[in-house]
């Protein structure tokens, strides 16, 4: 269909950019197995210690840890906020919408560094200390944006008709809304908060502007990155790799058998 | 899942509201409070702070309310070429992205149809360096580009770099990073608009003694616009704001310092707050300006 070079030819440029894109995602895999002391640069030897013995290099455990943290919380406060946004947006008619949707619009079209830098120029003009809730704060921030573009698509594509009928059938609005609005909303919520996490999760620039003293996970690795990263924070990053992939994969197949029943029903 | 937000959909969201009423406020208020204390007032900050004058006799990081506009003048002075370097960097990228990312994603949303699984895996791999951390894919490079790295070598040995040459620290390499780094948000937005390409289109292209090129440039390409436009955006921002790749400990040398590098050193480093606030306030007005006139020229102002 596209140019005719044979047909060979665009299958092996995609398998190309592939290969390419997961060869740092291997070497970072393979590098968690280097038996190094301290800078994991050179290829030294197999061993399993690295892994067995995660938390031995200094601070990486409690970065990994305070990182987990600031994404739950954050992305708790960006899908609750966001989710009411999303539901206000398509559901009513008010004056002012697309003002909100430019204002919903504009951080995702702003630089990390300009957002990090503007919140933390806020919080030295107001005198807040930063910390782990700044940190908090930021995060929310951008991830509300990416939450409203996602759960918005969910509602706009909810049939309101099932409502109707819960109505029909006396249902109060608030039944109406935890019995049959949120179960069909939740697919969205689920995916929103997903993708909130892990923009939370692995975000370095906003957070370098406003961390204060903490460590959150890529802190750990930036101030490491000048003196060498040690192999522990290869163990972390390739589980939590590990960890995703499953999770997407097991989300996949679940999302195919659903498919395939409802299919069957038909 | 996560795709939506990477989508383009446009025709589902934009449902007919239905009802006025005051419950909307109250849904809305939480997020929008939000969004103006910790988005809005801040950007406000940003410009007080980008005005502001050094303490007389005060200390390092001391700044009063002032209204030097003069702030500008000298920081664009100071650092027009870290400015070019972010945008020429940023393009560059975004260019080269797109390259990589066009044939791919048609291949996974036209050519894979026929089998969905192989479309699964592909997706999932198009997004698996979003699962490991930003900062060690883009130090893994760094290894892997090295001096003595198997790479390098192998360049050395075919003499397309001299045998002194480095490829990191180079603007090359902060390009790499940046377009490795940004690949995944141009190929899902491309991804969604070519798999919903209706496959008759083309044939009807080549029933009308169209080549496949002409189909390719007639048909596909305009199609796939919204797609591209996204795609194009979601790379170039965040590259023209990027300081990781280019820093010094990352893919980049004193010689590849973006404008990003400068307001992270100039805020947090030597406390300059007035510059760093001033540098950021005219790389949101620029990238806004260039933003506006792209999406105008494309003709997909309806993406905003």
């Amino acid at each position: 269909m596209r140019l005719s070079l044979g047909k060979w030819l665009l299958p092996v440029y995609a398998g190309l950019a592939l290969v390419f894109l997961l060869v740092p995602i291997v070497y970072t895999f393979v590098f968690s197995f280097n038996d190094s002391v301290k800078s994991n640069i050179v290829w030294v030897g197999f061993t399993l210690d690295n892994w067995t013995g995660v938390c031995s290099a200094q601070g990486v455990c409690a970065a990994f840890a305070t990182s987990i943290l600031v994404g739950v919380v954050a992305t708790i406060i960006a899908t609750v906020l966001g989710t009411l946004m999303a539901i206000a947006l398509v559901r009513f008619r008010f004056r002012g919408r697309s003002a909100i949707s430019l204002l919903l619009f504009l951080p995702m079209a702003t630089p990390e560094v300009v957002l990090g830098a503007g919140l933390a120029a806020q919080f030295l003009s107001a005198g807040v200390a930063k910390g782990l809730g700044t940190i908090i704060i930021a995060h929310a921030l951008f991830c509300v944006s990416f939450v409203v573009v996602t759960v918005k698509a969910r509602v706009a594509s909810l049939d309101p008709a099932l409502e109707e009928a819960g109505r029909d059938l006396y249902g109060s609005a608030t039944q109406v809304f935890l019995r049959i609005t949120l179960p069909l909303l939740l697919p969205g919520i689920t995916a929103a908060a997903l993708l909130s996490f892990a923009l939370s999760f692995d975000d370095f620039i906003i957070t370098r502007f406003n961390n204060g003293g903490v460590e959150t996970f890529p802190v750990f690795v930036y101030t490491a990155a000048a003196r060498g990263v040690p192999a522990e924070a290869n163990v972390i990053a390739s589980a939590v790799f590990i960890f995703a992939l499953v999770l997407v994969i097991v989300s996949q197949v679940t999302a195919a058998a659903r498919r395939k029943r409802l299919a069957g029903l038909s | 899942m996560a795709f939506a937000a990477f989508g383009t959909s446009t025709a589902a969201t934009e449902q007919a509201p239905r009802r006025r009423s005051p419950v909307a406020i109250i849904l809305l208020l939480p997020g929008l409070a939000y969004l103006a204390l910790f988005f809005l007032a801040p950007l406000v900050s940003l410009v007080i702070t980008s005005l502001q004058a050094p303490v007389e006799f005060g200390d390092v990081g001391q700044y009063q309310a002032a209204f030097q506009i003069e702030n500008y003048a000298k920081v664009i002075q100071d650092y027009w070429p870290h400015f070019l370097r972010a945008f020429g960097y940023a393009i560059a990228a975004t260019f080269f992205a797109l390259i990589i990312s066009y044939p791919l994603a048609y291949f996974i949303g036209v050519r894979a149809r026929p089998w969905p699984l192989l479309q699964a895996v592909m997706l999932t791999l198009v997004i698996a360096p979003f699962f490991i951390s930003f900062l060690l894919r883009t130090l893994a490079w760094k290894q892997l580009l090295s001096d003595d790295s198997a790479i390098a070598t192998l360049l050395k040995s075919l003499s397309i770099l001299p045998p002194d040459g480095h490829i990191t620290g180079t603007a090359f390499s902060v390009i790499f990073g940046l377009t490795y780094n940004f690949i995944p948000f141009m190929t899902l937005p491309i991804y969604t608009t070519l798999e919903r390409l209706d496959t008759r289109y083309l044939e009807a292209g080549s029933d009308l003694y169209a080549s496949p090129a002409t189909t390719f440039w007639r048909v596909t390409l305009p199609l796939s616009m919204p797609g591209i436009v996204s795609g194009t955006l979601l790379t170039f921002i965040p590259a023209s704001g990027d300081f990781i790749n280019a820093s010094a400990s990352f893919l980049g040398s004193a010689q590849t310092q973006m404008v990003g590098n400068v307001i992270e050193a100039q805020f947090l480093n030597l406390l300059n707050y007035p510059l760093a606030s001033a540098l950021s306030v005219i790389l949101m007005g620029l990238i806004l300006l260039i933003v506006g006139v792209y999406v105008r020229r494309s003709g997909t102002e309806d993406l905003l």
